[in-house]
């Protein structure tokens, strides 16, 4: 299917007078996905939603079904988690699923929490989302009232509570294992894996925790089937997804797509980004939310899916969401901005990544202030390579998004960099000095 | 060189204080206690009621709160003291959230930032000595199709202009959202009055 024939999917009802209420939502053919699921058995859900191949959208990209398939077959209590605490920046596609059409969040939570045999499923949701949390719940109030939550669901003995846990303020407890802890009350620390919260998790019991946009997948895939699933887009990341495009373009927001849209097309195509603002030049794109990379204005032609990006040197298509740097804006500053967020966020257990990335914040402050050094570039370039989970030091993988960022911003803009260090003027490197010592 | 010192042998606490939860408050807390396998569970719940209720969370709120959850007073402020959201000294009737991250940042969010100090005569993390507004910058509030945007209380402001800040900062009802509300994490009693029962800024005294 080419992306000119695309219709939106899980953006459906996105501007839809009322589409935020449960009768807009039925007369659309909202939960007819979930009263075909309740006639179906729960391996057969599952077996149908990996047949999908359902990769996580959250940002790993993991299989559904395959996560779903860790369950302890022998398990008498299973736990559902919702991770709506979309905190990636500049990511913010969640959010517009929550208040376009809550009801389809909540009902793939129902099939999910179905497919998973879970009895209570918790809707984490970060603070600043106080509209999407009103109209969520007032949507569950809904379900609530028409008998699709609580207990029976449609009269097929299916019993299911959804209550809605709202963050505090914490980019870390978007980690899977620290919105357990979260929501166990406790400091969002990350937890050593295995046990995997599919043996182990929330409460100590068997839980799943999914992301908003790949529930929201789950009505399509029961209703139109695996197949149809399987046929949009190419293969190996297949099904719709939505894209975000924000910083100086004429259209930004959140626009759904197959995944053969390249990045060039998300920023210039007049149904998408719609072309830079004032006709000004790209500098830099971050394509993947910040943790994944940075392309330069060379690498526009990167493919939106789960290949592609590994061939352009980031960690993944992340959550899809691209920021776009114009050329007015010093590469500097961007570092800066990044290497702060990191080390703001760092939840502080494991020491290269709160030490880690606590440096490459003063190491790139001081670059922005304009005293920068040039062997700091190296020590940038360098110091994330000793403190990423792939190498096998970190909890969780706060710190390889906090590498890939700072580290392919530092190779793939070296020479601005070194230039802006050339230009530097001394008065102000001796001023800077005397602040920071 | 001296610096202020803190009496350890002090308990930050008066203990024959009268309670500062009522009986309300309590009870909402109670209330979340079923939808959760432990009382530690509701920590973050009855965190945002008293915060709501308190217009901040006291010393001595986290001792009570802890004796309601059945958890050492010590958790309470473990936990509470790794999120942002919460406050434990007396806030502003509004709180001014400005957003710092990278798209913000590209159009132009330092500005805005620039003219809210300004206008309101506060840095980052302080209080207006009326008590209105306190100022605060956070991460991504993941709306950044609106960059720059900022939060006042509930409502977020979307592409924000440094020169409206004066206007928009004026305006009575710029944390109103014009949506029905859920009072699921409000103080009780919240949606009859209009104001946070005790928003607590500005008189700066503590319990």
């Amino acid at each position: 299917m080419a992306i000119a024939d695309f219709k939106p999917v899980l953006l459906q009802n996105a501007g839809i007078d009322g589409g935020c209420t449960l009768d807009v939502y039925r007369s659309r053919g909202g939960y007819e996905g979930l009263a075909k699921t309740l006639k179906m058995s729960t391996d057969e859900v599952v077996e149908e939603v990996a047949k999908a191949n359902l990769r996580g959208r959250g940002g790993a990209g993991f299989p559904a079904g395959v996560k779903w398939g860790f369950l302890p077959k022998d398990r008498t209590q299973t736990l559902l988690c919702v991770n709506a605490d979309e905190s990636e920046p500049p990511t913010f596609c969640n959010r517009v699923l929550m208040e376009e059409d809550p009801h389809q969040l909540i009902e793939g939570t129902i099939i999910a929490g179905y497919a998973t045999k879970a009895q209570i499923a918790y809707i984490y949701i970060r603070v600043e989302f106080h509209e999407q949390f009103h109209i969520l719940q007032k949507a569950l109030d809904e379900a609530y009232a028409a008998g699709l939550l609580g207990k029976n669901i449609l009269g097929s003995g299916y019993d299911l509570e959804c209550y809605i846990h709202r963050g505090a303020g914490a980019y870390v407890c978007g980690e899977e294992t620290g919105l357990i802890e979260s929501i166990e009350g406790k400091r969002g620390y990350p937890r050593i894996k295995p046990p995997f919260p599919a043996v182990e998790g929330l409460f100590h019991q068997p839980t799943v925790v999914n992301n908003v946009e790949t529930l929201s997948c789950l009505p399509h895939i029961m209703t139109r089937g695996a197949d149809w699933f399987l046929g949009v887009g190419p293969e190996g990341s297949n099904g719709p997804k939505l894209f975000c495009i924000s910083g100086p373009v004429n259209r930004p927001g959140c626009y759904e797509s197959t995944m053969e849209l390249t990045v060039r097309e998300l920023i210039e195509d007049p149904r998408f980004g719609g072309g830079m603002r004032d006709g000004k030049k790209i500098k830099a794109v971050l394509p993947g939310g910040i943790s994944m990379g940075i392309l330069t204005a060379d690498e526009l032609d990167m493919k939106l899916d789960f290949a592609d990006p590994r061939n352009y040197g980031l960690l993944g298509l992340g959550t899809a969401a691209a920021v776009v740097v114009d050329e007015d804006t010093d590469i500097r500053l961007v570092l800066a901005n990044m290497a702060r967020f990191y080390s703001h966020e760092s939840c502080g257990q494991c020491t290269q990544c709160r030490e880690g990335t606590a440096w490459m914040h003063k190491m790139a402050s001081r670059l922005a202030l304009g005293a920068g050094r040039m062997e700091d570039l190296d020590l940038l370039f360098n110091v994330p390579d000793t403190m990423g989970m792939m190498p096998g030091l970190s909890i969780c993988g706060l710190s390889d998004g906090a590498a890939f960022a700072i580290k392919t911003t530092v190779k793939k803009f070296r020479n601005e960099l070194e230039e802006r260090i050339r230009e530097q003027d001394d008065g102000v490197v001796q001023n800077v000095l005397a602040v920071l010592n | 060189m001296s610096w202020p010192t803190i009496d350890r042998n002090q308990s930050p606490v008066v203990s024959d204080a009268p309670a500062v939860l009522n009986d309300a408050v309590r009870e909402k807390i109670r209330s979340f206690f079923d939808r959760y396998d432990t009382k530690r569970a509701v920590l973050l719940p009855a965190l945002h009621v008293v915060q709501d209720a308190l217009g901040y969370v006291s010393w001595k709120a986290m001792m009570e709160i802890a004796e309601l959850l059945g958890i050492h007073p010590s958790s309470v402020f473990d936990t509470l003291s790794f999120y942002t959201h919460f406050w434990t000294h007396p806030k502003g009737k509004k709180v001014v959230v400005s957003c710092r991250n990278l798209s913000c940042t590209i159009m132009g969010g330092a500005k805005v930032l620039d003219a809210i100090k300004e206008e309101l005569g506060i840095g980052e993390h302080q209080t207006t000595e009326d008590g209105r507004y306190s100022l605060v910058t956070e991460e991504c509030l993941a709306a950044c199709d609106h960059a720059p945007c900022l939060l006042i209380n509930e409502k977020l402001h979307k592409c924000v202009n440094p020169a409206d800040v004066p206007a928009l900062l004026a305006d009575e009802n710029n944390d109103r959202l014009d949506m029905p509300r859920s009072d699921l994490f409000d103080a009780p009693g919240r949606s009859e009055s209009s104001e946070p029962i005790a928003a607590g800024g500005g008189n700066g005294k503590k319990d």
